[in-house]
């Protein structure tokens, strides 16, 4: 393989980790200070993208579409913390678990009672369509650079809102004492509704940037879902720098996994068995990765054990 | 089969006159995937077979329809309780392979019909084959190695193909090969449920292909096809009609316009059954037919053309209605082999756009009164 | 707690009544079911051990239910093809017999179990519900691209396994052989629960520091407690694949991990019969909502989401409370 290719599949493997980042950021962030697991979080991802079809349906515009997908996703995130999730705080991890998942449920087959059953029309703007050429000769689609120019924007206002910003500042505390900040005249219930919209807006976002290069469909969340949950416990739940290393980990694993285990099989097994062997082993290699660093720091990479 | 198209009235009169009615209504059970990400198929599959029905009048045929949520041991228990619950005496409706392989041989073994309106994996095409199973649509191979046909009249010499990680997607890539006489630039496997083909779409660049075959239903085809269309590679691509049927074209968009993809049936069939079935189809449903739902409707014709000449408790005499195939086709010609599956043409249609919409026409025959590789194998 | 006896009596006589009723009745659908609800009960019963009693949960499940069902597949498979499963370096022939499947299933789950909770226990809390989650994902992506046997299309076996004495392929047959054994996985972890070993196993999960401090080793502890918790998942996915007589990859998938929880959840955390509650509950919910709508799951999802709300302690622990308010 040549150099080219492998830095053009790098070049994939971070996209990749970076939209992956846009999910697992809103995850951590909702564990990390309100000790919540939100296995619907794949559903506002869900919701995003089909914002994000509809307006631009409707407008033609792609601005406005991820404007939709951000306003849909966080509104119907306010509204499920207003109406559920606020009722799960104070529950152990079970209820969770089975409230999220019961959330999954209705908002699958409600999406798809609205949008109909079968996939919608997405398309990246005309703008960004077409490739580049990168120095060293890499022909690179311009709409996938933008998305990791996108991802990496976003984590840096994140990092700036967090760690300079007041209610960066109540976020913190949140995480480390919430009766502490409560007892501080900080109204508490109100900052857990900010949060749990701000990070339904980043899995609307994501899912409208990657539902116009994939297919917009009901039940498209989940495998997005597991891939984040194994992003923030890779680099340590609660931890946004964690999330991004744990993405970008993920992403190039995922990628070079993909790319280079068939033929490295194939120097010493038989073309069509390496092919099987090395692509069994490519879709399992992330959770391979996610297993090993967990039994070596059982609170992942930046997890506060 | 060179039957003319008879009227409603008179479909209506024969099976007041036919032995159907003598008893009870034939009842039918028809399990299918109608919630989550697959639903789209099973409910085009069901419109399909509704509609004939309902243009059938009285045809003395009851169905009970259930949703298999695209679980196999959903599916089995579904089946288990149409047969020994509802008492069905005809099974069909089942879209995926998978769920095929899991109901199909404990039902026939038991003794009940089942007429597959989409999945036909070559098991069941081979040794597996059943005298009580028939293949109303394809054997899983046939679409590929039209393609494969394809390829070799439009002259490719050097191929890339890929396909999921799984046995049907093994099927497609092993049936294009059947057929393509080029070289092969390229063979991947892919994840199952896969969304993003950067890496994959990478490789094809680097490959040196004079062509692209690919084998990736749903949404994962959708997906290739738009992030392969924005990456400036402009090799020709072909691929059977799933990733091109008129459920998800739509959602494709510009990215499949000009696309050639294999199917046996297309809405511009010149026949006035597959004309009338369109017209009707759209009139209800306020949708354009898909194959899919042009392989329920199918479906159940061949049922009610069996129901009208044999009864269904006299399983041989049924077998034979069945198989004598008698009835009006969207496709034209259809008519089973040795082994229960369809001989019929396949087409080459290519993606245009009329108006606004995304559709398909058929621009050459690519294999003519095509069996599959399989039926030598079934002994029955 | 004495309604809650009570309630429990009441639960295991309706699994018997019911599908009894329907023997004499000619409805062998609804002995299925019964039989569906018991095998899936069993499978909870497992799970209910290592979270409800061990505090440990496992979004794994799926992968000893499945590893029960392959068990189950692949020696039905080789039986029914007539060829050795092994020939060297000593002969291993496939089989037919259920009991021979069943020890086989318990031993390979139980070994499994012992290999993913020594390396997951390292863990606790939300890291250990993720990497049992990453075992189950790593099994299902390997059993759908293992060529040997089928693949996603999984393996069909066309007649039922037998039992020495019974015809398996009658529905009230089957059901028995799945009734005697969930009452006996009832038995064991009930007696379990109760020995110096379940105390202990409670004793860890409430506090760590205590329970060393009595000389306990909660490691080891938990890791028994895993152990036979994925034995009996097994043992339960092997009866599941005798139920459908067909295993597939989506045995593995972390939907049937999430759905062994969702009974356990339902039905009552640590109760012992909570999870045969759950089971009943979801397993008709299933069955009657599908008929109403094509948008079920809604419903599904309303009904749930009503149980965690307002139903806490799930079925059991709600109603007993509600039978004796003076608990």
């Amino acid at each position: 393989m040549s150099l080219i290719l492998l830095a053009e599949q790098v070049l994939n493997g971070l996209q990749f980790g970076v939209m992956l980042f846009l999910m697992a950021a809103g995850l951590t962030l909702i564990f990390g200070v309100m000790g919540l697991i939100n296995l619907a979080h794949g559903s506002l991802y869900m919701i995003g993208a089909f914002a994000a079809a509809g307006v631009a349906a409707a407008t033609g515009s792609f601005l406005l579409a991820l404007a939709a997908s951000l306003a849909a996703a966080a509104i119907v995130g306010g509204v499920i913390e207003l109406v559920v999730i606020r009722r799960l705080y104070q529950r152990d991890h079970l209820d969770q678990v089975l409230a999220t998942f019961a959330l999954i449920l209705v908002l699958s087959e409600a999406t798809r009672w609205a949008f109909g059953s079968f996939p919608l029309y997405l398309n990246i703007p005309p703008a960004l369509s077409g490739s580049v050429r990168l120095p060293g000769g890499i022909e690179y689609s311009l709409y996938r650079l933008s998305l990791i120019g996108i991802g990496l924007l976003i984590a840096l206002a994140l990092f700036w809102l967090i760690s300079k910003t007041r209610i960066g500042m109540r976020i913190r505390a949140g995480e480390n004492d919430r009766e502490m900040i409560a007892a501080l005249g900080v109204d508490i219930s109100k900052l857990y509704t900010v949060i749990f919209a701000l990070g339904a807006a980043l899995a609307g976002l994501s899912g409208a940037l990657v539902g116009a290069i994939q297919s917009v469909q009901v039940g498209m969340g989940e495998p997005v879902l597991i891939l984040a949950f194994v992003v923030i416990v890779i680099g340590g739940i609660g931890s946004i720098k964690g999330a991004l290393i744990g993405a970008v980990l993920v992403g190039l694993t995922d990628t070079l996994g993909r790319v280079l285990l068939p033929p490295f099989f194939a120097t010493f097994m038989e073309k069509s068995a390496a092919t099987t062997v090395g692509s069994s082993l490519s879709s399992m290699l992330i959770y391979i990765l996610m297993a090993a660093v967990l039994i070596f720091r059982p609170s992942g990479l930046y997890g506060r054990a | 089969m060179k039957r003319k198209t008879l009227s409603l009235i008179s479909a209506s009169i024969m099976a007041l006159a036919g032995p159907g009615l003598a008893g009870e209504a034939v009842k039918v059970g028809m399990i299918t995937t109608l919630s989550g990400g697959g639903a789209g198929l099973g409910i085009d599959v069901r419109d399909g077979f509704m509609l004939a029905l309902e243009q059938a009048g009285d045809s003395g045929i009851e169905v009970v329809i259930e949703d298999d949520q695209r679980k196999p041991e959903l599916a089995v228990q579904l089946a288990d309780r149409m047969i020994q619950s509802d008492k069905v005496d005809v099974l069909t409706g089942i879209i995926w392979s998978n769920l095929a392989m899991a109901v199909v041989p404990a039902a026939t073994a038991q003794g009940k019909f089942y007429l597959s309106p989409n999945a036909g994996p070559s098991a069941l095409a081979g040794k597996g084959c059943n005298e009580n199973y028939f293949n109303v649509a394809w054997q899983n191979d046939n679409l590929h190695e039209a393609a494969g046909a394809y390829a070799n009249s439009a002259g490719f010499k050097n191929s890339f193909i890929l396909a999921p990680n799984y046995p049907a997607g093994k099927d497609a890539l092993a049936g294009y090969k059947r057929f393509f006489e080029g070289d092969l630039a390229g063979e991947l496997y892919t994840k199952l449920g896969q969304t993003d083909y950067a890496a994959e779409i990478a490789q094809i660049r680097a490959s040196g292909a004079d062509s692209v075959f690919f084998f990736l239903p749903g949404g994962m085809g959708i997906s290739f096809l738009k992030q392969y269309s924005g990456s400036g590679i402009d090799l020709p691509v072909v691929g059977p009609a799933f990733s091109f049927d008129q459920g998800i074209l739509q959602a494709v968009g510009e990215a499949a316009l000009g696309v050639k993809n294999t199917s046996q049936w297309n809405k511009d069939i010149d026949n006035p059954t597959n004309a009338a079935f369109v017209e009707t189809f759209q009139a209800k449903y306020g949708r354009l037919p898909s194959l899919y739902a042009s392989q329920g409707f199918d479906t159940a014709n061949l049922l009610i053309s069996a129901v009208k000449a044999a009864d269904v408790h006299d399983a041989d005499a049924f077998r034979a209605a069945l198989k004598a195939a008698d009835f009006n086709s969207t496709r034209g010609d259809f008519a089973f082999g040795p082994n229960n599956h369809p001989i019929q043409d396949i087409y080459v249609r290519e993606v245009i756009k009329e108006g606004d919409v995304f559709t398909n026409k058929i621009i050459a025959t690519s294999l003519k009164q095509h069996s599959d590789a399989y039926a030598a194998e079934c002994k029955m | 707690m004495i309604a809650e006896r009570w309630l429990n009596a009441a639960l295991y006589l309706a699994l018997l009544a019911v599908p009894l009723a329907a023997w004499a009745l000619d409805e062998p659908f609804v002995i299925t079911l019964a039989t569906k609800i018991a095998i899936l009960a069993i499978a909870g019963v497992g799970l209910n051990l290592a979270l409800g009693l061990g505090g440990l949960v496992s979004l794994g499940h799926a992968a000893f239910f499945g590893i029960g069902g392959y068990a189950m597949g692949i020696l039905a498979s080789h039986a029914q093809s007539y060829t050795p499963l092994m020939q060297s370096p000593f002969l291993i022939e496939g089989t037919k017999s259920m009991p021979v499947i069943w020890l086989v299933a318990i031993v390979v789950s139980a070994a499994a179990a012992l290999v993913i909770g020594a390396l997951s226990l390292r863990t606790t809390g939300v890291y250990f519900i993720m990497v049992t989650l990453a075992f189950g994902q790593m099994l299902f992506f390997f059993a759908i691209s293992w060529p040997a046997y089928g693949g996603e299309d999984g393996l069909s076996i066309y007649v039922r396994n037998g039992f020495p004495g019974l015809n398996t392929l009658d529905p009230i047959q089957f059901f028995a052989i799945a009734f005697v054994i969930l009452s006996l996985v009832l038995i064991l972890v009930s007696r379990l629960s109760r020995s110096a070993f379940g105390l202990a196993l409670d004793g860890a999960r409430q506090n760590v520091a205590r329970a060393e401090t009595v000389g306990i080793n909660p490691f080891r502890v938990r890791l028994v407690a895993f152990t036979i918790s994925g034995a009996i998942t097994g043992l339960a996915g092997a009866l599941f694949a005798d139920l459908n007589r067909f295993v597939s990859p989506s045995m593995f998938s972390w939907q049937t991990s999430g759905e062994i929880m969702i009974f356990v959840i339902l039905g009552g955390v640590a109760r012992l019969y909570g999870p045969l509650a759950g089971a009943m509950l979801f397993i008709l919910l299933e069955h009657f909502l599908g008929g109403i709508s094509e948008f079920w799951h809604i419903y599904l999802g309303l009904v749930l989401l009503g149980v965690v709300l307002f139903a806490r302690g799930g079925l059991i622990g709600t109603l007993s409370r509600a039978a004796a308010p003076h608990d």
